[in-house]
């Protein structure tokens, strides 16, 4: 196999420092990464692991909100008392993914770093895959795509972003805190992905040597609901997932906000649904009618148009949770 | 000996391999180390269809000491002897590196040897094979065709048309009817050990270690390969991971890995990887099934029609006799089935289980229930009325069945005459509720099994058979218990290697009814042997208790054989079937198969096109049942399995590339824990089947995983309304059925 160098970063500086280095990745839980490297979807010369920088592993209280280390374990966060009372679709996203056993290793801050699942992109003989070999094409625009995007995409790529905590986090407004040694930079989880008509061959916006070190929330979002829907009940990826967050005037919204994962390369916000949704009473015919506005640019590939159908159900049902919470 | 004074056989054993598996101290094929042994990894061919032009391995040579690349020109070509041996046990006729010629995506067309596994995985990635490309076939659209009796024996397994009666003017006349056609995907066993051989030549002889399910096959296979005499050929498995079918027959890896190892000298190791499993290995095809069903206003059918298509490779058919179903299920004077292949350029499909009556109760439990419903009948009542009371094909009594009172006992645990009406509302879910018949025919294997007895009073099975996991190690030792009056503790046994009392095969539930029934027959024999030397009648000796008894005289064991000089007693025994068969289904005129009803709640989200199982009762008749433990294993097993065939599991191709797409466990659903309720209703009806053998016993492997696809399936029809035809049924064909889409 592919020899490689193994670090231990002993302070942030440090771990950017290595990180920048050519060949480099950072090693968190390695949940994703050491598959990458048994597949071939990545072969670093240096593993740079970031498992003591202890500060990274708490989660604190800040101005109006929580900052939550990006070394925090899926398990630990899904279990905080303040996430489970004050962010219950954060929670249940993250204690919907994977496994036990994974969600005890995993951590939060390599959570959205994780890359598609799309059967072509993870083969070990890759033929046609522009996040493997730009330019090369993509195979799933017209093989297999049941369980492709349905918003955003391009014939060159059709894959999905499959984090289930990056969609409780988009629809709850989260800023993914990054350090580099030319400083600080917070990039809305919202916009933490890349759209295929930016760039096919890319999966976040995290540049080299840049240091995810933790991830802020702030209002408190107790009517809330993250639904996810797929084939078995446990350790699986969604085929389509819907995270509602609610500001309730008794029956009336104040204030929504809708985010869908697995239909897009990114946690994809229901923008237009949520300004139709302000004023709106819970249970009345406005929500449909509001969710259908959501879906007007959703375009289904030749083997997904159920997609469209499940994720606008998800959504309304998410609301309908998210009211009972 | 009588059933009703069982005592070690039908108590709840736990696995005598289960400690050491737990501990992790059972060795398997793979984890076999031999000195100086060599790694292997196999190239594969990228494409499905075309030639292997040439092969650079400079670069793989160049990364380090002792790398071996091998090539077709370099392994020995099949010795005649290879063309005695059918197929299967054979798996395939065709052995990749004989020559230049891509039939298959992900065939071998090179192998890479070294020292360790992690430079074998490297320099196999540095090897560059340059192909001619031909035009692909994709089996799935091709015209059926008749199979070729040229291209294998799976094809003379079965009838591939037969009729009785007259079928399609009964179909025309009857006033009830239905005509659909069911589909489902390839699927691929996935069992948790990859197939892995460690072969080793020395002094002009052969020994592998290797992953299968019988032993014999693999020893007779490799020494035709090779033109050795069979004697030269050793053969080990301990322990077989689960195969579920894709282990039965003799795959090319395992030749290869035999070949590479004679060409080089050295022991070489091959560990199948979860990849390689989809392509070096079989799997259930990809089938079609044309069902016509009629009957009369009361119910009684009047034509089954089953015309079955299954995908196969362009080099052996490979037939999936689903149509087993209408000629055995239910009684009726009209039946026609058919059976057609559909060649292409993809690896060969295989027996997985359960084969033929899986696929085939499928098709067939969820068209009756069309039929049911179209003549306005309770489906269970349905299937009483249609009650083969003999063996529809032939018209012969069956070994023993007692489905009616499977029936009976299941619909009383579930409360099928008083459920709800489907449909019914709880939250978000609508209950539904949905039975089929579980049925499978039953194989007999010619089995040998060797028992001795010693003068400790304690006792030593020996047989080839494979332990895949399912416990026929832990139940001929409680049938030789129970049989020589001992405790379980007393009695040994070894088994998984050449040696020994040649085993059937494990597959075709057959393990325990055709090896069990050679341990009875070899503990009578001991039996009697020491009746006669004690010069008492055998029918009057009893053995019980680590003693010997007539009336009221009793000697300990150890005394009896003292008395007759004798340090142990061994005997050996063959369950030999009429007519020197090596494979029968049933004996003469007394034709076996298993049975069982199942029962299913499931809840189905019409909004979310989501299904999940709320409960389900299962109720079998397959003769005595020697340990309730493993029985009920091997039952929730196969409903787990049904559940996978019917709600996700299936392997596509790429429609162009001719791949499996997703090859790993983490890109294919199969059910998980969450999936199944704890508590399923698993019992059996007390039988004793003496026409299938001796011990009473019939196979539950198989029946288990038969009838759930279409108990599920009836029960969504019940929930919803909606009938589909397509397995598995997901979200996507809920929401399309119920016209949400
Ligand atoms: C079988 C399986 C099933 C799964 N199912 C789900 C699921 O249902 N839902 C779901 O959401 N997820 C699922 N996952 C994904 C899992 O949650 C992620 O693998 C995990 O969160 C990644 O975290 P990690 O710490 O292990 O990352 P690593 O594997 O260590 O790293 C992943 C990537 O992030 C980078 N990285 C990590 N930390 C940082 C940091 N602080 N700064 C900069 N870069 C960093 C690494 O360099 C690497 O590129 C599954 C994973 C597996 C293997």
């Amino acid at each position: 196999m592919h020899n490689f160098v193994y670090e231990r970063a002993n302070s942030a500086d440090n771990a950017m420092d290595l990180g920048h280095r050519d060949g480099a990745a950072i090693l968190a839980g390695g949940t994703e990464l050491l598959n990458w490297m048994r597949i071939g979807i990545e072969s670093p010369d240096l593993l740079v692991d970031i498992r003591d920088l202890g500060h990274l592993d708490r989660i604190e209280e800040i101005e109006g909100g929580l900052r939550i280390g990006a070394l925090c374990r899926l398990n630990d966060v899904a279990c905080h008392p303040a996430i489970k009372r004050d962010f219950p679709v954060l929670s249940s996203a993250i204690l919907q993914s994977a496994s036990a056993q994974l969600r005890n290793l995993a951590t939060i801050g390599g959570n959205p770093l994780q890359r598609v699942r799309c059967p072509y992109f993870r083969e070990e003989t890759v033929n046609a895959c522009n996040k493997r070999h730009a330019g090369s094409g993509c195979a799933a625009y017209e093989g297999h795509n049941e369980r492709m995007a349905i918003f955003g995409w391009t014939p060159e790529c059709v894959a999905v972003q499959p984090s289930d905590p990056a969609v409780a986090f988009a629809a709850l407004d989260a800023v993914v805190i990054v350090q580099s040694t030319d400083g600080t930079r917070r990039i809305p989880m919202r916009e933490f992905h890349v759209l295929p008509d930016e760039d096919p061959s890319a999966h976040s916006v995290l540049g080299r040597g840049e240091l995810i070190t933790g991830i802020e929330i702030s209002t408190p979002a107790p009517h809330s609901a993250y639904l996810k829907v797929r084939e078995r009940q446990s350790y699986e990826y969604a085929l389509v997932s819907a995270a509602v967050t609610l500001d309730l005037d008794g029956e009336t919204i104040r204030n929504a906000r809708i985010a869908l994962g697995s239909v897009a390369m990114r946690p994809w916000r229901l923008l237009a649904t949520e300004d139709l949704l302000v004023g709106k009473r819970l249970g009345s015919k406005d929500i449909a009618e509001a969710v259908d506005a959501g879906f007007a640019e959703a375009r289904a590939l030749s083997g997904n148009a159920y997609k469209i159908t499940l994720a606008r159900n998800a959504a309304l049902r998410a609301i309908e949770l998210a009211s009972e919470n | 000996m009588s059933h009703q004074e069982s005592s070690v056989i039908s108590e709840k054993v736990t696995r005598v391999d289960g400690p050491s598996k737990v501990r992790g101290e059972a060795r398997y094929a793979g984890d076999q180390k031999v000195d100086g042994q060599m790694h292997a990894v196999p190239v594969l061919a990228t494409i499905p269809a075309g030639e292997l032009e040439s092969i650079d391995a400079k670069q793989a040579l160049a990364l380090a000491d002792g790398i071996v690349v091998l090539t077709a020109r370099d392994m020995p070509r099949l010795h005649p002897d290879l063309d005695n041996i059918t197929v299967p046990p054979l798996a395939t006729r065709h052995i990749p590196m004989q020559d230049n010629l891509i039939l298959y995506e992900g065939q071998v067309v090179a192998l890479v040897l070294a020292p360790s596994l992690a430079l074998a995985t490297e320099a196999a990635k540095l090897v560059k094979p340059i192909y001619r490309t031909h035009s692909y076939i994709n089996p799935e659209h091709q015209v059926p065709q008749s199979a070729d009796p040229a291209r294998g024996n799976y094809s003379g397994s079965g009838p591939l048309d037969w009729t009785k009666g007259t079928p399609d003017a009964a179909y025309a006349s009857a006033p009830h009817k239905v005509k659909s056609i069911y589909t489902q995907p390839s699927r691929h066993a996935n069992a948790m050990e990859p197939s892995a051989i460690v072969a080793h030549w020395h002094d002009g002889q052969l020994t592998v270690w290797d992953s299968m399910q019988h032993i014999s096959s693999v020893q007779i296979t490799l020494a035709a390969v090779f033109g050795l005499s069979i004697e030269d050929v050793r053969v080990i498995a301990p322990h077989t991971g689960g195969g579920f079918g894709v282990k039965a027959f003799v795959w090319p890896h395992e030749i290869l890995a035999a070949m590479a190892s004679k060409v080089c000298g050295k022991a070489v190791k091959f560990v199948l990887t979860r990849q390689h499993m989809y392509n070096m290995v079989g799997y259930q095809p990809q089938m079609t099934q044309h069902m016509a069903l009629a009957c009369d206003e009361k119910g009684q059918l009047a034509a089954i029609r089953q015309d079955v298509e299954n995908v196969t490779s362009l080099t052996d058919d490979y037939v999936e006799f689903g149509s087993a179903a209408a000629r055995s299920f239910y009684a009726c004077d009209n039946i026609s089935i058919s059976q057609r292949v559909k060649r292409g350029n993809i690896n060969l499909p295989t027996f997985m289980r359960a084969p033929w009556d899986g696929p085939g109760s499928w098709a067939l439990g969820s068209a009756l229930d069309e039929l049911a419903h179209e003549a306005g009948i309770d489906p269970l009542d349905m299937r009483i009325r249609n009650h083969a009371d003999t063996e529809p094909q032939t018209g012969e009594p069956w070994s023993s069945k007692m489905l009616l009172e499977c029936y009976e006992e299941g619909a009383r645990r579930f409360g099928w005459r008083t459920r709800p009406e489907g449909g019914t509302r709880d939250g978000y879910w609508l209950r539904g509720f949905g039975m089929a018949d579980c049925s499978q025919g039953q194989a007999r294997f010619q089995s040998s099994a060797g028992l001795t007895l010693t003068a400790e009073g304690t006792a030593h099975v020996a047989s080839s058979f494979c332990d895949m996991g399912t416990g026929p190690a832990t139940i001929f030792r409680q049938v030789a218990a129970e049989a020589l009056g001992l405790p379980l503790s007393a009695v040994t046994s070894d088994h998984g290697q050449t040696g020994l009392p040649a085993a059937g095969p494990t597959y075709g539930q057959s393990t325990t009814i055709s090896t069990g029934n050679a341990v009875l027959m070899a503990a009578r024999e001991i039996k009697a042997k020491l009746a006669a030397h004690l010069q008492w009648p055998v029918a009057e000796t009893v053995m019980e208790d680590g003693c010997i008894r007539r009336n009221n005289e009793r000697l300990s064991i150890k005394d009896a054989m003292k008395l007759m000089g004798m340090q142990e007693i061994a005997s050996e025994s063959t369950f030999a079937l009429p007519g020197g068969a090596y494979v029968d289904m049933g004996a003469p005129g007394r034709p076996a198969r298993s049975f069982g009803a199942l029962f299913v709640e499931v809840l189905v989200d019409p909004d979310l096109g989501l299904v999940r199982l709320r409960r389900a009762t299962g109720v079998y008749s397959a003769g005595r049942i020697l340990n309730p433990l493993t029985a009920r294993s091997q039952i929730t097993g196969g409903i787990i399995w049904g559940w996978g065939m019917a709600t996700m599991e299936g392997s596509h191709l790429d429609p162009e590339r001719g791949r499996w797409i997703s090859r790993d466990l983490a890109g294919v659903p199969i059910p998980v824990n969450a999936d199944i309720p704890a508590d399923l209703d698993i019992s059996f009806v007390e039988e004793f089947d003496h026409e299938a053998g001796p011990l009473g016993a019939r196979g539950i492997g198989e029946l288990a995983a038969t009838g759930v696809a279409a108990a599920v399936g009836n029960a969504i029809f019940d929930a919803t309304g909606a009938r589909l035809h397509d397995l598995p049924i997901t979200p996507d064909k809920i929401l399309g059925a119920l016209r949400l889409v």
